[in-house]
Parts: structure tokens; sequence; C-alpha cells
């Protein structure tokens, strides 16, 4: 760590420390950014409800929200240091470009994405290991060279061939049956947001047609599968009649592959569903509440909260040729986004409407990443199933982990989705008592604390430790101490029964056990 | 959505404090539901009575040697026997057990020796599957241990109320298929880590090394006058949530949750006769766990899996179990709790009963899952009988064969649940607590002879 980085800080503490609001808003006179398009859907709706909006938030918390929003990982104490000392009045935006083109991008939303695809080797999916990793690598590959999403859908569609070499296939393998009905379901999930349970039984049956006649056949090599069109045949020869879910109905011949009919719908049905559910998805992950909310229960009866919001965004994720990377633009820049989590109105129809951005517990798998890289520890992960192709190297990120199965005692005390069934539910952040027990009490947490040459270096050389208290904020809070809080950690430092070196860790577990630390705020 | 079985204990102490318990709770159950059924949709006609509450597992992992323990063969001669062919008569006539088991041959009214176990696997992990789980290998699903089904029908949605999670393990995971396989993560064991013979007993998360509880206070006092967050969404829900969280987490580090695994209390006396090694000491705090109402124990004990050095690891290790074990049974039938609580002693599988002198065993014995010995007592199983034979030179099941099903099921039976009703699952409404018997799945029956 850099000499600098010690010195200055203390000159630079804020003068506004005492007031803990003031570290999570723009201090008022500050720049901001103007509002966009997308502010002027949500100031509408907030108008017409009488609600107020929150204050923006500070740089320090966009800068942090950003990172985990983004990349699902924590900026680093310089990274942190570097933004916050940057002049620029348009660094938020600049900061956005970087982070957009950095490897965790791919990490993080291929994690996502693998959650609802269900990339997972053991049971129930049973994808097995050999292809789980392929599937996962096609997947987050996809994402680093920000293929359009249509193709991504398309290519899960339609591929043929087999579950290694042609990975896509896994989409039908991993759908929980082999039934048309059942691969109906997943795909009305999937790319429609629905949930066929609320459909009438004979929308699912003639969607199920488009899938009927999916053939797996085995091969020599052990959990190898070949996926691919059998042919409408089973003798017929007449066209079979099938119904997309907007109820148009159309003839496939015999040698059609009614998979390419079906994702030539999706792709461009009127009002497009499809696109409407990506930008929904995407809103949610980003914002913390679908417009449509849950984004996987799409129904007449489950109406969007900001309709036009709503079609704004799917109209520019087409207009962009399903380019992803346009949605983040859009929604990152706002100032709904930007905007603190302290909300000005105790309503919560406010936070409905995104007056304020949500807090959420950090997701399993970014938590013990950031916890790890502050601290320089490290992780295992295993399958219950001990094949080579589920052996994690050391310092692995979980967020990168490539397959549901590959876990640790952490991430399921977390929440991390047991990838089953596809719905966003099944990750769950709240906060447990157990949660709590682990983080301040366990050797597992305590002995990275304790052990972290990581930490020990932000103490300045031959000084008391309580002098590396900056570089700690830094790097755990991603911001400066306030001048409040400095003066609380000396007392720490000087009375409590930890001392020196104890005292300074005992610090860093105060910050790392803090609803800052663990919550996207 | 996942849980864990610390949550699900944790989440019911706030309740009972009328703090938050509808979110997680509820949506624990939603998708239990959705995978299983609750509980008491157990499609169960009338279950049987119950005479047991809890279990207390002893797990001998590797295997132990019948013939050095419960099946003593000393006529078989020194290729079968080696060094140990002096067992020991002990309390009821007519039967014999290891010359190294000295204590618990002054308990054997109290207990009952199964000399017929079999399942024929010498594979550690199939056998290891086949006895936690009452299944046979081969079925598409990888089935819960038994202490995951008691969990599941005997913990929090079955009327437990206690302080500390229902299904515990000292001090380390059984591993593989110990655990609970579909029923998911919130009837996994805790497992405590830690080791009870060393003070403090370092329980995972409960109990911290090196943190005094002055300092526990200070660094919570710290935590509050650093939470900027905290401190500026008072009345947020998430802020709520979370703070009532970590109040009950506070309660189990700094309230009675400690004090259960704090086995100092017991005096020098009491932690001397269970024996002063890590069993023992395990043995001391299974008791005080049941003693609170916790419904099944497993006590990990590793190290049965003597290929090399049999006898030498046995004159080891019998005597800690035979301490152990035998103050055990004894304190619990003192205390009055033995009639209540099912002790259940044994491994995966026996041992070959023929020495193998050659190198490089120098004087061991391999796997044996063609017959073994089990040790059962308490919970309504009746003492000072044997239950089954194996041949001559304990080779072979000679009586009456008990598979793990029939063990399973027996003590099931015991605990009030009818081992043969299905866990009703979502897509298959056909999956039973224990092994169906047909075609090549053999049972010799239930227990009868000691319920």
């Amino acid at each position: 760590m850099k000499a600098f980085f010690f010195f200055v800080l203390f000159l630079a503490l804020p003068a506004w420390g005492g007031e803990p609001v003031a570290v999570f808003e723009t201090k008022p006179g500050a720049s901001v950014p103007a509002p966009t398009r997308v502010d002027s859907f949500i100031s509408a709706r907030l108008k017409q409800l009488g609600l107020p909006a929150a204050n923006l938030c500070s740089d320090a918390v966009f800068l942090r929200r950003v990172y985990l929003d983004l990349l699902g990982t924590l900026p680093t104490g310089q990274e942190a240091q570097a933004f916050l000392d940057s002049p620029s009045p348009t660094k938020r935006a600049e900061w956005i470009e970087r982070l957009l083109a950095r490897d965790e991008f791919a990490d993080y939303w291929g994690m996502k994405w693998c959650d609802l695809l269900r990339v997972k080797a053991e049971f129930p999916v049973n994808l097995w290991p050999n292809a789980a990793q392929a599937y996962d690598r096609w997947i987050r590959t996809a994402l680093k060279q920000n293929i359009p999403y249509s193709q991504f859908a398309r290519e899960l569609l339609t591929a043929n061939g087999s579950n290694f070499r042609v990975p896509q296939v896994n989409f039908y393998r991993s759908a929980g049956s082999r039934e048309p009905k059942a691969i109906a379901r997943a795909v009305a999930l999937t790319f429609l947001g629905e949930r066929t349970d609320h459909w009438p039984k004979a929308k699912l049956d003639g969607m199920a047609i488009f899938f009927s006649q999916i053939g797996f056949k085995a091969t020599g090599e052990w959990k190898e599968e070949i996926v691919s069109f059998n042919g409408m045949g089973g003798g017929h020869e007449d066209p079979v009649q099938a119904t997309f879910p907007d109820g148009t109905s159309v003839e496939i011949s015999p040698d059609q592959d009614p998979r390419e009919l079906f994702a030539d719908w999706l792709l461009t049905s009127k009002n497009s569903p499809f696109a409407r559910n990506a930008a929904n998805r995407v809103w949610f992950w980003l914002m913390g509440r679908g417009i449509i909310q849950e984004p996987d229960d799409s129904r007449p009866d489950n109406p969007p909260s900001n309709p036009e919001l709503l079609a704004f965004l799917a109209r520019e994720l087409v207009a962009a040729h399903y380019d992803l990377k346009h949605l983040y633009r859009l929604i990152l820049n706002s100032n709904t986004y930007q905007r603190s989590c302290i909300p000005a109105t105790p309503k919560p129809e406010g936070e409905a409407n995104f007056a304020s951005y949500p807090l959420r517990r950090l997701d399993a798998e970014v938590l013990i990443d950031a916890i790890n890289q502050i601290t320089g520890a490290s992780d295992e992960y295993s399958s219950m199933i001990p094949e080579p192709f589920t052996w994690v190297p050391v310092d692995k990120r979980s967020i990168a982990l490539p397959d549901g199965s590959i876990s640790s005692p952490f991430l399921d005390l977390f929440g991390r989705p047991s990838r089953d069934t596809g719905l966003l539910s099944e990750r769950t952040n709240r906060s447990t008592a157990a949660q709590r027990l682990h983080l301040l009490n366990s050797s597992h947490i305590q002995k990275k604390i304790t052990g972290s040459a990581k930490l020990r270096a932000l103490i300045p050389p031959g000084r008391p430790p309580v002098e590396g208290l900056a570089p700690l904020y830094l790097t755990v809070l991603s911001r400066y101490p306030t001048e409040q809080e400095v003066q609380e950690a000396n007392s720490y430092a000087s009375s409590s029964e930890a001392k020196g070196e104890q005292a300074f860790f005992d610090l860093a577990w105060s910050l790392i056990n803090s609803a800052e630390f663990l919550y996207r705020h | 959505m996942k849980h864990d079985p610390i949550s699900h204990m944790l989440e019911h102490m706030v309740s009972r404090r009328q703090l938050l318990r509808s979110g997680s709770l509820a949506a624990a159950g939603l998708m239990l539901g959705k995978h299983l059924g609750m509980a008491s949709q157990l499609a169960t006609p009338a279950p049987p009575t119950a005479k047991a509450k809890a279990v207390i597992q002893i797990w001998l992992w590797g295997g132990p040697s019948h013939l050095d323990t419960f099946d003593p063969k000393p006529d078989a001669g020194n290729d079968y026997c080696g060094p140990l062919n002096k067992p020991l008569a002990t309390n009821v006539d007519g039967i014999v057990i290891s010359e190294l088991m000295p204590e618990l041959a002054k308990q054997a009214d109290k207990y009952s020796l199964i000399r017929s176990m079999t399942h024929g696997s010498n594979g550690h992990e199939t056998a290891a599957y086949m006895v936690q789980t009452g299944h046979a290998e081969g079925d598409r699903l990888v089935y819960p241990s038994m202490g995951a089904v008691v969990s599941l029908l005997k913990g929090y949605d079955g009327g437990y109320k206690g302080l500390v999670p229902p299904y515990i393990v000292l001090t380390e995971p059984q591993g593989r298929f110990s655990e609970a396989g579909f029923l998911g993560p919130s009837y996994k064991p805790f497992a405590t880590g830690g080791d009870p013979s060393k003070t403090p007993f370092a329980v995972q998360g409960i109990v911290a090394e090196g943190i005094s509880g002055k300092r526990q206070e200070q660094r919570r006092k710290l935590l509050h006058n650093m939470d900027a967050l905290s401190l500026a969404m008072k009345q947020n829900q998430a802020m709520l949530e979370f703070h009532h969280a970590e109040e009950g987490a506070y309660d189990m580090i700094m309230g009675d949750g400690a004090k259960i695994f704090d086995v100092t209390s017991e005096g020098d006396k009491v932690r001397q006769w269970y024996g002063t090694n890590t069993f023992g000491q395990s043995c001391l705090v299974a008791r005080r766990l049941i003693e609170r109402g916790v419904r099944f124990v497993t006590i990990n004990f590793k190290g049965w899996d003597s290929h090399k050095q049999n006898f030498q690891t046995m004159r080891t290790k019998l005597p800690q179990l035979d301490a152990g074990l035998a103050a055990l049974i004894q304190d619990l039938s003192s205390r009055g709790l033995l009639d209540s609580t099912i002790v259940w002693c044994g491994g995966e599988f026996g041992r070959t009963p023929k020495v193998q002198w050659e190198e490089p065993w120098g004087g061991g014995r391999g796997h044996w899952g063609r017959v073994f010995s089990t040790f059962i007592a308490g919970g309504g199983f009746r003492g000072g009988q044997i239950v089954g034979a194996s041949d001559a030179r304990g080779e072979e099941v000679k009586d009456r064969p008990v598979y793990p099903w029939d063990l399973l099921g027996s003590m099931y039976e015991q605990l009030g649940i009818d081992p043969d009703a299905k866990f009703p699952r979502m897509s298959d409404g056909n999956v039973r607590i224990t092994q169906a018997i047909s075609g090549e799945i053999k049972s010799g029956g239930r227990l009868r002879e000691i319920m």
C-alpha cells in the first residue's frame, strides 16, 4: 500500500462527522447528474402519488453501490480513494463505463443467469458436472462478449448437439423433466417471466407442441447426451397445429423444427413480452424490485407499477438490438438509481415506486468474496459428488463458481439459491440470527480477520494501530471515517480489553459486522 | 430458498420473545411445503405410540471389529481373536463382551446387542449410507439420515421448543451421506466443532476462543456506536430485522446457549467418570443436550478403520468407548432418561474376522459387511438381550438377520414415527421413510423381540 494513502487521510476527513445521514447523501450544493428519461417516468408517477423522492446519494455510496450491483465485487481501498478524490464532475458516468468493461461483470451477471437457467450438476436438475460446467462457461462467455440477448435466447432454444460440445442444449436438459409441458413451463418462466400454473390448460398444451419433438440420445461417452430435433414424424405425414402463448396458431410441417418457429415468434411478437421481461429482470436486479413484481410472475392481474417506464425500457432494448448493457447504462446513470437509501417519506408506496434505493443484504456469494477480498483469505468450495470437474481452485471467487452443486456452508447459510426451479425467490437475502451468529462470533470469520496480513498492512509502520483507521474504512466501507468515528475508534483503542493490533482487529470486526457493510445501500 | 438448523432454532427463540417471526419461518415453510409437504401432512393413518423422545447415535466411523467388541469368538483361535481371547462375563448370564470393556460388562442389563446386522457392502460410503438412512443404495434420490428425519418430524415442526437445534453432531459432521439428503439444509445437524475435552469447548459461533465475556460486551458496544447506517435508518424494516437477528445471536453468545455446552459446570468427578478425552466429554455433552430436550445427538467417534495394527487400535479406543458409553448409560438411567432415550452405537460394518497377520497389515482387519454388531439401549428397547447370532467365526449371519432398515424402522417405531409412511414430495408421492422390502431387498423384520 502506498505511503500517501495513510498520511493524507487524516487531513482529508470530512467535517460533517457526527450526523450519520450525511455519510449517505450528497452534500447540499454539490454538482449532481441531470435527470434522465428514466427519471421522467419515475417523477411523473411519484408526483401522481404525492410522494417525495429521496436525496441523491453521496459519491462514496454511489461507488460502493455500483461496484456491488454491477460487479458483485467490493471496490478496493485504492479504487475508492481514487474515485472520491477525483475532481471530475462526470466521474459517476465515467466509472459506470469503466465497470461495464470489467471481467467481473460477466462473473457476477453470469451467476445471476446461471441461477435462472438452473446450472446445477446434481439432484434435481441433474445436468451432471461436465455438462454443467460447459453450460456455465457458455453463459459467461456470452455475457463477456455481450452477444445480443435475442441471439442468446435463440441459441438456447434451437441448438442441437452434444451437451458437452454444444453447451446451449443443456437448456432443455435442465427443465427438471423432459416432458414437453415441463419444457414449455421452463421456457415461459425464463423468457416471458410467466408461471404457467396461472395459465389455462389449453394454453400450455398449445405451447408444449413446440417442444414435443426433442430427442435425448446417450452416447458412448459417460453422461454425454445428444439433444436434437427428432422430426415431427412419428408416422404422421400431416402438419401439426401448435399455438403460441399469444393465442395465434401455426401449422408445423413434419420436416420443420418447431423450436425455430417458436424462437421466431418470441423475438418478433407484438408488445415484445420477451424484451419486457428482460428489461424488468435487469431493473429488478439493479433496483431490488421489479416494475412487475415478482419479475417472474407476470400476468394480467399483476400489472407493472409504472407501465410507461417498462414500455420505454423494452423499446430501448429492442432499438439497441438487445444490447443488455444499454439497459444498464440507462438505469445506472439515472437519478432514480443514484438516490439515497434514506427515504424522504415513511410511506411504503415510496419504495414500491422507486422514490429511494432499497436496502438489501449482500448476496451470499458477494458477501463472502468481499470478506475474503478485505482480509486476503479464501474459502473452500466443494460438491457433494467429488468428481474432478468439481474441484475448485483455492482462489476462486464464489460469484464465479461454475455449478450450483458446488457450495460451502457459508453460502448455504446466507441464502444462495439452490437452482432447483429458476425462480428468483430461491435466493433469500433476509438476515437471520444464525447468520449474525456466524459473522459476529464464528472462528471462520474471526480467523480471517485476526490472521490477515492484508489488514495488518493498513497500519502505518511504527505507528499506533488505530492510525490505520482511514485505510481500514476505505477498504471495508469504501469511504473515509467521520470525525466522530475517529474519536470512537480512539476511545475503543485506549479503553478496551483488546490492545494494539487486537483493538485494530476489533475495529475491522465491527465494520464488517455493520449494516453499512452487510447491506447494499 | 435455503435455511439452516441454527436459524430454525433462533427464529423459534425469537418468536417466543414475540419478535419478528412471520417472514423467514413462513417462507421456509412455504418452500418446504412445496418440496415435501409439511410434517403434519405425512400420510400416516395411525402413527405408533411413542416410547422414545430422543436418540443418541454413537457412530464408530470406519467400522469397528465385531469380534473385538460385542461378539467375541474366543473359541475361533488366534487367527480370529488374536490376543483378545479372554472376553468378560457381564452382569447378565450368558452375555460376554470384549475384555477391554469392563465398565460396560457391569451394565449389560441396560442394553441389548444385535449380533446379526448385515447388508453385504464393504464400501464405507455405501455401507454408511445404508446404516444412516435405512435405505439401500441405487435409488435416484439421496435420502436423509435418521437424524434429519427425526429433526423433520420431531423438531420445530413437531413441537420441539428447545434453545439449541434439535439435531446436533459432536463435533464434526459424518460426511457425505450423513446429513439432510433431499430434505435440504434446514435439516442438517448443527455441528459443534471444537473439542469438549478442552476448556473452553469452542462451539462454532457460540463460544469464541480467546474472547472474554467482557471483550464481547465491549465489541458489541463498539459495533453499535460505529454502525452509521443503522443509526441513520433506525425505523427501516430491514434494519429492524437485522437487529432482531442480532439480539437472537447475542442471546446464544452471552446467554443460556453457551451454558448448555459448558461441561466445566459438571465438576471434575463427573468429567473423569465419563473419561477426560474427546469421546467421553462428548458423551457428557450429549447427556446435557438430551436433558434439555434435544431430539437427536450424534457423536461422531472416528478411527475404527483398523486395517493395520487392529489390536493396538482396540487397546487405545475401547477403553475410551467403554468408559464414556457405560457412564452415559448409567447416568441416563439414574436420571430417569434412559427409558425415553435410544442409545445406539455401531459403525457402517464390521471387520474381517480372520486377522491379516501378514505385512503390511501387521495384525489388521479389513471391511466386513456380511455380519456385524450393533449396541442398542433405552427408549423402549429391552436390555440384557442378544438379538440374532453370527456363525462360529463371526463370518456370516447364523440366525435372524437384521438389515439397516429393520434397525432404523424399529427405532422410528419407538419414536412414534411410522417407518412405512411416505414423505409427501411434490413430484413423487411415493418416497418412503425407510426402504420398501421387495425383490432383492430383504428384511429380517423389526426388533419385536426387544421392543
